[in-house]
């Protein structure tokens, strides 16, 4: 039984594989309108979010499947003090497959290590978010045709930013991927992804403050908002929340075919002006996050023979 | 001048960081042993001015994983019949379970009763990351 914890718990090769899986899907999404016929997703979210629980109940759903499960902490048994690998143990029963979200980092992993059904990482603390990651790269994938040779540019809170983390770890694994880092000061990549992560990839990169000197480079623009929720302090949460806007005339810098990204939800990072622009990719790519988890389902449940290596 | 025996047969845990030889003794677990074991604290060192040094009477294999992690000074030295009959430098463990706790507030380990687990990411440098929340242990 496989679960997916990390991004890293996928090959690259078993990654490729589950993306065009997620192509073949949205190309032709009722040839997989009964796959999950009679099994049930357990979705665990002890912290609110509105994209990646609908998106993961909106991917069952369309397999056939049926979902249950919590929206918040306070709804749950978590609220009577349960742990979470009680929890875990207690689903096993209920369903076949679990997505969980936790203000914990590490989390899901606990989950997994008491789990009898897979589990997914749905995004835990400020640490991970690989579902995330499968969606960022199945953008990249569709707009360009592969990733490697990309030159990203990840804007914003590189800090506490999950799924900046999470797709860096994914991207080194690609050839001629080029990263620039635009950041405040006190929100910069953690030093151990620089020195653990990039550096023994040998693949080039920079950090910067400003972004405009940097747009015409990029193929790929990757916003992120300033997270008010992984602030302890909130006088560092307003001082920094507004360090970058993407506007019309900054995004007027870059290329006629760059995409912009982003995770979503936005505040006001990105200006609703650029809604418009054929290169704002953002709503495109949440979209796509609904046949990425729709793949990985399929997967984890054994039912897309291939994807995952032999065991 | 403090004498302590000679040990016929067991080891000998030499050039501990002086101040360290209690938290070797735990986290080895000697006392759990019930033959004999002696902690020499603050014996004088040519090397190193002051050192504490453990020994261990009739026990030769006692895992000492964790040792390289405490300290990477010390030297484990077997006694065969009062004689020397090896030497050698602890190495990092992999993994350590249970001798470090992870000061990361967010993390799951702070809250949920589990495995306290560090992997050791880095060997040059000595480090180790939390296996949940990956961040990096600081003493």
């Amino acid at each position: 039984m496989r679960h997916l914890i990390d991004p890293l718990d996928l090959t690259r090769e078993e990654t490729d594989r589950l993306l065009t899986l997620a192509e073949g899907i949205l190309a032709d999404p009722k040839a997989y309108a009964h796959a999950c016929d009679g099994k049930i997703l357990a979705t665990l979210f002890y912290e609110p979010s509105t994209r990646t629980r609908l998106s993961f109940e909106s991917a069952m759903m369309r397999l056939g499947g049926k979902v249950l499960g919590f929206s918040s902490a306070g709804s749950s048994s978590a609220s009577k003090g349960e742990s979470v690998a009680d929890t875990i143990r207690m689903i096993s029963g209920y369903a076949d497959i679990a997505a969980m979200r936790h203000f914990k980092e590490g989390a899901p992993y606990v989950a997994a290590r008491y789990s009898r059904i897979p589990v997914i990482n749905a995004g835990d603390g400020g640490h991970q978010h690989p579902t995330q990651t499968l969606t960022d790269m199945l953008t990249i994938r569709r707009k360009r045709g592969q990733i490697s040779g990309v030159t990203i540019g990840l804007c914003g809170d590189l800090k506490f930013g999950r799924t900046v983390h999470s797709l860096i770890k994914s991207l080194v694994r690609y050839e001629d991927v080029k990263f620039i880092l635009i950041s405040p000061e006190e929100l910069r990549l953690p030093s151990y992804i620089l020195k653990e992560v990039i550096e023994p990839s040998g693949h080039p990169w920079r950090e910067v403050r400003d972004m405009e000197e940097v747009m015409p480079e990029l193929d790929i623009l990757y916003m992120t908002r300033v997270q008010r929720e992984r602030f302890f302090n909130e006088e560092d949460y307003v001082r920094l929340k507004d360090s970058y806007v993407l506007t019309k005339e900054k995004l007027n810098l870059g290329k006629k075919d760059l995409a912009v990204l982003h995770p979503l939800p936005r505040v006001n990072e990105i200006a609703p002006e650029v809604d418009e622009d054929p290169r704002a990719m953002y709503f495109e790519q949440a979209r796509g996050g609904v046949f990425v988890r729709m793949a990985l389902i399929l997967t984890l449940l054994g039912l897309a023979p291939g994807v995952l290596d032999e065991e | 001048m403090l004498n302590i025996d000679s040990i016929e047969n067991g080891i000998v845990i030499d050039h501990i960081t002086a101040g360290r030889g209690m938290r070797v003794y735990e986290l080895l677990e000697l006392d759990k042993l019930d033959t004999c074991v002696a902690i020499i604290k603050n014996a004088r060192s040519s090397k190193y001015g002051r050192k504490d040094i453990i020994k261990i009477e009739g026990v030769m294999n006692i895992d000492l994983d964790v040792l390289g992690f405490i300290d990477d000074n010390a030297t484990v030295c077997t006694i065969v019949n009062g004689k020397l009959a090896g030497k050698k430098k602890p190495s990092l463990p992999k993994k350590l379970v249970n001798i470090v706790s992870c000061k990361n507030p967010r993390c799951i380990t702070s809250v949920e009763n589990v495995d306290q687990i560090f992997v050791l990411c880095d060997e040059e440098a000595h480090r180790y990351r939390c296996q949940y929340c990956e961040q990096e242990y600081k003493k």
